[in-house]
């Protein structure tokens, strides 16, 4: 049986997103997605130029991805849905991650306002995906206001700290039925291997693969650690156990 | 408390005999903190450190990457009016020089816009000299009007004003601010600002954070380097940045090393900044704030800024011109002279040849409703 991640009315098989805001030049782009067969790639509205084809980042993403304009540099609600707007206006298509970030320091979301933007947007037709910090309350207001799937973050954007918020990560996993994407901080393949083994259903990278001194090979690796952990997840891990199983156990006279 | 109040507590504070006491050591610990305080910032700019320069080059060219990415953004200054009532020293545009006075009219404005948007540049910076009676907030409003049309974003560097001034340039479309201290040395200011508006230094300096709360989205501040000793005048700029990063977190902060050039007038700037001062300036700020916007502009050299790129800078402008109307073969003269002449394609060709992406366009304006 296929393994299809449903986002929207969309069946992905490829289960690492895509990030573009910090590449070298916009050419890349479309070498990393053949790379590493991304799908679904995210695009800062502010940046992208519909005038200036050969510097509009936009035309840098193959056609048959999906293109995810982001809301970055909305500081609430009301910004965040005018970008969104701004987006879909511009020809790039239903879906949006919101961005609301009103701490500039560490980039960390406003959940409060992502919500309220999640409600407008995903009432429009939108399909959303609000990047958050993970919170399970927070995640089961963003499911009752439509939201598409929820996107928590690792630690903080361009971090490469990796899943420093496993423990609330696990109780999203655990608790939400939508699809967890966790998306900021991911720093190596490895850690991305980590969430994907703790059944995350995608993972969005950016700086660590736009950033490596060979990006096309790091966006390959951080897709081959993706498959892993997912095969790794469904094909069931063994149990962490935090005691040797004795060859000799103490109770074995019980059975006896 | 404002930020005049908030550097109040370094008015006695002895620079000289605080690095002094700095040793090698120091330096180095404080290179490996991941959150730097005042004090270590102040290490950082400190003569001792700049036995240690290449380390500090190493660890801001990482952060940089790591914040900001292989990117350079890009921007253009247009002057729209040279009239001035200030009698700053060190100044082309000051009340005294005998000069051309020029402001642009709306089509003079909407021609050199036109100008400038054909090479792709989406952010703009404009300017005037201080002079509410020939460049007044109504004046700038209307040019913004007619700048809406070319670009995405659009700042301002003109006189300091109230709160209620900064909200409606901001409804009208702005949506950064730049202004200079120029000297935050409280005594040498006065010393440089004999008379007009401009002597008022608490307004001046309190002009960011009017902005911030009537709602900018990005403001930039600095010192123009060559008017005192850089080193505190890097830090207060430093610190000015970081209180409005702590009050005003939504805010996109940043900052400019500005040295001063040669202009009409000839004022030979008292204090020599060299370019490995700059350097560990840019390095120090780098570290202390690593989002912390650095603007370099054609103030300084080709082959140096070549350089700086790698160095902490995150935003360059290109194309520039000084004089109002200065695309428009208008014969009058520049506030300053540039040193770095390069078009934006030139500047876009030297940043993808040093691995770096050249961005045009950095911002949506969301001030009105999409259609």
């Amino acid at each position: 049986m296929e393994d299809f991640l449903k986002i929207g009315d969309r069946e992905l098989t490829s289960r690492l997103f895509l990030g573009t805001g910090k590449f070298s030049s916009n050419k890349l782009i479309p070498e990393v997605v053949k790379a590493s067969g991304v799908q679904v790639v995210t695009v800062a509205l502010r940046r992208v130029d519909t005038a200036f084809e050969e510097e509009n980042i936009a035309a840098y993403v193959p056609g048959d991805c999906i293109l995810m304009p982001n809301t970055s540099g909305a500081r609430n609600a009301k910004e965040a849905i005018r970008i969104a707007r701004l987006a879909r206006a511009a020809g790039c298509g239903n879906w949006v991650k919101i961005e609301v970030i009103t701490d500039n320091r560490y980039l960390l979301p406003d959940n409060y306002e992502t919500i309220k933007a999640t409600e407008t947007l995903s009432a429009e037709g939108f399909v959303v995906l609000p990047y958050m910090s993970p919170d399970l309350m927070v995640a089961k207001k963003l499911i009752e206001v439509g939201a598409a799937a929820v996107m928590p973050l690792g630690s903080p954007i361009g971090s490469n700290r990796g899943l420093r918020t496993r423990e609330l990560v696990r109780i999203l996993v655990e608790e939400i039925p939508l699809p967890i994407v966790v998306d900021a901080g991911l720093g190596r393949p490895s850690e991305a291997a980590e969430a994907m083994e703790m059944g995350v259903a995608a993972v969005l990278v950016n700086t660590a693969i736009a950033t490596a001194n060979d990006p096309v090979a790091m966006a390959r690796a951080f897709s081959m650690a993706v498959k892993a952990g997912r095969m790794a997840y469904l094909s069931g891990p063994g149990e962490i156990v935090d005691y040797a199983r004795a060859s000799s156990p103490l109770t074995g006279f019980l059975r006896e | 408390m404002s930020f005049y109040e908030e550097i109040k507590k370094y008015a006695l504070f002895d620079f000289e005999s605080f690095f002094e006491r700095i040793d090698v050591r120091d330096v180095r610990k404080t290179i490996a903190r991941s959150r730097l305080s005042e004090r270590d910032y102040l290490i950082l700019l400190s003569p001792t450190a700049e036995q240690c320069l290449e380390e500090m080059a190493q660890r801001a060219h990482r952060l940089t990457i790591q914040h900001f990415g292989r990117v350079i953004f890009l921007y253009t200054p247009l002057y729209l009016s040279n009239y001035c009532v200030n009698h700053c020293v060190y100044c082309g545009f000051q009340v005294n020089n005998k000069m051309e006075r020029k402001k642009l009219n709306f089509s003079e404005v909407d021609e050199e816009a036109r100008i400038i948007a054909a090479t792709g540049l989406k952010h703009i910076l404009i300017l005037t000299g201080e002079s509410r009676k020939d460049s007044p907030v109504s004046y700038i409003k209307e040019c913004v009007e007619v700048l809406k049309k070319y670009f995405t974003s659009i700042s301002i560097e003109i006189y300091p004003m109230d709160e209620h001034e900064y909200a409606e340039l901001i409804a009208a479309g702005v949506d950064g601010l730049t202004i200079y201290q120029e000297v935050y040395d409280e005594n040498i200011y006065s010393e440089l600002h004999p008379a007009g508006p401009k002597r008022n230094y608490r307004y001046r300096m309190e002009a960011p954070e009017r902005a911030c709360r009537a709602g900018i989205r990005t403001v930039n501040v600095g010192a123009l380097l060559g008017l005192n000793r850089w080193r505190s005048e890097a830090f207060f700029t430093g610190l000015h940045a970081d209180y409005l990063q702590n009050r005003f977190p939504d805010v996109e902060v940043s900052i400019s090393p500005p040295r001063m050039r040669p202009h009409l007038g000839g004022f030979p700037p008292p204090f020599a900044v060299t370019d490995k001062n700059l350097v560990q300036y840019m390095l120090a700020f780098r570290l202390f704030m690593p989002r912390g916007g650095i603007t370099v502009s054609t103030r300084e050299r080709a082959g140096l800024r070549d350089h700086l790129i790698k160095l902490g800078a995150t935003k360059m402008s290109a194309g520039s011109s000084t004089s109002v109307g200065g695309r428009l073969d208008f014969d009058s003269a520049g506030q300053f002279e540039i040193s770095d002449e390069r078009s934006v394609s030139e500047m876009a060709m030297m940043l993808y040849s040093q691995g770096y992406q050249p961005v045009y366009k950095d911002w949506q304006m969301i001030s009105e409703e999409p259609p």
